[in-house]
């Protein structure tokens, strides 16, 4: 759908899947990197655990469906080879730390002279203006600000950081998203303009629900210490969240809302046609009760007939009888187990994706949607450095020789 | 007159829960005309937020409820649409309502919507039943699982759909089970990939004329997140493990406590420029001397000692202090933010994020915020939810062209329920 479009993707880690997204909707996306290819492609894990900047899957991952090109911008040739290229694209993503383009001489102001339709979308960890704006924006310190960490864990432990660090993918889809508006603006008005991504506020947008609701009705915080408790009339206990099964973990919903009354019921029954008594369960009032109609001594029976139903049960079996009498439960499940979900499997979801050089195919997550009258997915896998200097310079009229002398130059 | 990216763009927003709005609202922040199907025979579950506030139904002249203060109680609802949405109930199960949507149809130019599979096919609005109205129609359709495969038509709900993108493994202390980020968290970063399409595709109508259904199912767009993941096992085997707050690739990374109850700081040390200038914060004490910490490798390996070491240090000082110290060093660190800091972190005021906004039943708060991304030519539009059936009559005689007599029939018949 976004064929027309040829994006120049100047981000490091903080905003490799923006490109990425609009490159499997079809974007001419061109990422460009210093010459020596991004920093970034030091990121495990590795093809095969070699450490190699050609072998990191990370890399593969977020640059998928781009072209690539080395390009020196800190230099003054670098940077008028950039603006050749400008003139020929219609958004430029950065992510770079707040002011430095501006400080090449590469600012909104510059483009949009030599190119007036062209969208700049900037990628920072708190923002192009303001008091943080300087700050050092490692996920870890905007995933602290954002609320999410707060939450995070139990009472026993310090807040905590998931171990697989995304906060800056869910900011990189929010520039992708703020990109597209920006093109649909170009459309009505003519022109481009500047799209300030935010990712302390793209992930405290992801968890507002439960930090301002609490706080904005009733001036309560809602913390960490209240995550896997139930609170009855009479005090609190253990309640977890997920549940231990034979081989993993399962989620249950067992929320005291009229809507999901019948998935309740179900899961009772489940529970007493599999030849036990499921106590307490049976007798709740699902459309006015909570725990705190209750005594710990209930809360801590219902957990321990939950608990047991599970623990003789594999994550696949919960599944299948899940889907079978509509209850509100699935698995927790790994990339081991994803690949070969039938949900998945039958929907053709895992994409093979070619990597000549590797001499194979690598599965790979497939399509986020998909379309009716266009097509959505990884179009290539990620460039090598340098990959496509040849055909882009090309373009822009460079030959074999030229691009010869501007590596010897260092400018690419 | 300020030009805004979605002028003349007429968007019929029939969704339900989280995922639907959080899509189709990017529409609506930017000059969508919105309107909002429901209906109070079976309201939106998000409207049941604090149940028994807000007073009985206010019943009309004709005998009919015409208003359901108790499902205006909901501050989640807030959160969900805080944008202005123009509001028509209609109680699809009966012909005469499915008459009425079907000519929002035909006025619309995109549809939203997050039924179980099956439920627009039923009502006889399938894509290809709306494109017989509209051919260039845009329809989204959102859900958990995919309208395919042995899982369509299970309903889907943020928590247990979360379970099957990956995201509920990626948390969690060594030697025990995972912890979620938050117990619905693809509700909120599988529509940022939805967004994206429907805003593309909105792009792609007006340059082609051309319409498109697209299918998302929140799962398959959760796991693109998770990619670095899925190819670290399809290639190498490998499963991830859970750390805490440890990092292989910095030290000292975690949260330290501070002074107050429950009050942390987040801070991360990547090389030797931090790790000198995280020394010198904390007033090169004689422990940042020892040879263990002096390289990275050492720091991680030390990880335990050293952690308690700065521990005994951050504990003399507020989150904020100890976050204004080290960013003035250009170590990264963060207050580990709760609501209350939120509210008054001055980065958020800067751009005024949290907006007061007055709701007719809740009053004034300051829930409402735009996006995560500022555009420098045009500004989010954000208000407080609008009524459910607010503006039935409005939408019915002004822009479908009703006559009173049309409109007044249909009600009593019960359309409008």
């Amino acid at each position: 759908m976004l064929g027309c479009y040829r994006v120049l993707d100047l981000t490091n880690e903080k905003g490799f899947l923006c490109g990425k997204a609009l490159g499997d909707l079809g974007a001419d996306v061109i990422k460009i990197e210093p010459p020596g290819g991004e920093p970034a492609r030091n990121t495990g894990p590795f093809y095969h655990d070699i450490p190699n900047p050609e072998k990191s899957l990370y890399w593969f991952a977020f640059n998928a469906s781009k072209r690539g090109i080395t390009l020196d911008i800190e230099t003054a040739d670098g940077r008028e080879i950039f603006l050749k290229l400008v003139k020929t694209a219609d958004v430029v993503i950065e992510s770079y730390p707040p002011g430095y383009m501006d400080d090449l001489g590469l600012g909104y102001d510059i483009l949009s002279e030599i190119n007036p339709g062209i969208i700049l979308t900037s990628v920072s960890g708190f923002g192009q203006e303001g008091p943080y704006r300087d700050y050092n924006d490692r996920d870890i310190a905007v995933w602290a600000m954002s609320g999410f960490m707060y939450l995070m864990g139990d009472a026993d432990h310090p807040p905590l950081v998931p171990s697989y660090t995304h906060g800056h993918l869910v900011g990189a889809m929010n520039a992708a998203v703020g990109t597209a508006v920006a093109l649909c603006h170009r459309q009505v008005t003519g022109h481009g303009q500047k799209v300030d991504a935010i990712t302390h506020q793209a992930l405290c947008f992801a968890i507002s629900i439960a930090t301002k609701v609490p706080w904005g009705m009733n001036r309560t915080i809602p913390t960490r210490r209240d995550n896997n408790r139930a609170r009855a009339k009479d005090g609190e206990t253990y309640f977890p969240f997920f549940w231990e099964c034979k081989d993993g973990y399962v989620v249950l919903t067992l929320m005291f809302n009229p809507t999901y009354e019948s998935s309740n019921r179900a899961f009772v029954e489940w529970i007493r046609s599999s030849g036990t008594d499921p106590g307490v369960l049976g007798r709740i009032n699902w459309q006015g009760d909570s725990w705190m109609n209750y005594t710990v001594k209930d809360v801590d029976e219902a957990r321990e007939i939950i608990s047991a139903f599970f623990k003789s049960r594999t994550k696949i079996e919960l599944n299948d009888g899940a889907l079978e009498r509509r209850i509100q439960l699935n698995p927790l499940l790994s990339p081991k187990d994803q690949l070969v979900f039938r949900q998945l499997v039958e929907r053709d979801y895992w994409i093979e994706v070619e990597h000549p050089e590797l001499n194979e195919k690598i599965t790979y997550p497939g399509a986020f949607v998909k379309l009716s009258d266009a097509r959505c997915g990884i179009r290539c896998r990620a460039p090598l450095i340098g990959e496509h200097n040849g055909e882009v310079y090309g373009e822009l009229g460079f030959t074999a020789q030229d691009l010869l002398l501007m590596k010897q130059r260092r400018i690419i | 007159m300020d030009k805004k990216p979605f002028d003349g763009i007429k968007f019929l927003d029939f969704t339900w829960a989280g995922v639907g709005p959080f899509t189709g609202n990017f529409l609506t922040y930017y000059g969508a005309m919105t309107i909002r199907v429901e209906t109070a025979t079976r309201p939106d579950p998000i409207r049941f937020g604090m149940p028994g506030r807000g007073g009985a139904a206010v019943i009309n002249e004709e005998g009919r409820i015409s208003r359901h203060p108790e499902l205006e109680y909901g501050p989640t609802y807030s959160i969900t649409h805080p944008v202005y949405k123009y509001d028509i109930t209609l109680n699809l199960k009966l012909p005469k309502a499915i008459e009425v949507f079907k000519s929002l149809v035909a006025w619309a130019d995109v549809i939203v919507e997050n039924f179980t599979t099956g439920v627009m096919e039923r009502l006889g609005l399938g894509y290809e039943e709306l494109k017989k109205i509209k051919p260039s129609i845009i329809m989204y359709r959102t859900n958990g699982y995919g309208h395919t495969g042995p899982m369509a038509g299970q309903p889907g709900l943020g928590m247990t759909v979360t379970a099957l993108t990956g995201m509920h493994g990626i948390a969690g202390w060594p030697g025990q089970p995972p912890t979620p980020v938050s117990s619905f968290y693809t509700d909120h970063l599988a529509p940022l990939f939805g967004g994206l399409t429907l805003i593309s595709a909105i792009d792609y109508m007006r340059r082609t004329g051309k319409g498109q259904c697209i299918d998302h199912s929140q799962v398959e767009a959760g796991i693109n997140y998770m990619a670095p993941l899925v190819l670290d096992y399809t290639v190498n085997g490998r499963e991830l493990a859970l750390t805490g707050n440890r990092s292989s690739i910095a030290a000292p990374h975690g949260a330290y406590p501070c002074r107050g109850d429950d009050r942390w700081v987040a801070i991360g040390v990547y090389n030797d420029q931090e790790w000198a200038a995280f020394c010198d914060v904390v007033g090169n004490p004689a422990w940042t001397g020892e040879g263990k910490y002096a390289t990275l490798a050492g720091r991680i390996e030390n990880s335990d000692e050293l952690d308690k070491l700065v521990g005994e240090w951050t504990v003399s000082f507020t989150p904020e202090q100890v976050m204004a110290m080290m960013q003035d060093a250009g170590v990264a660190a963060g207050v580990v933010a709760n609501a209350r800091d939120q509210e008054e972190d001055p980065q958020f005021r800067y751009y005024d994020f949290f907006r007061e906004r007055e709701h007719p039943y809740m009053g004034k708060h300051n829930f409402y915020h735009p996006p995560g991304f500022r555009l420098s030519e045009v500004d989010a539009e954000v208000s407080a939810p609008t009524l459910l059936g607010e503006h039935t009559e409005y939408i019915c005689r002004d822009i479908l062209g009703m006559t009173e007599h049309e409109f007044n029939e249909l009600r009593k018949a019960g359309v409008f329920d």
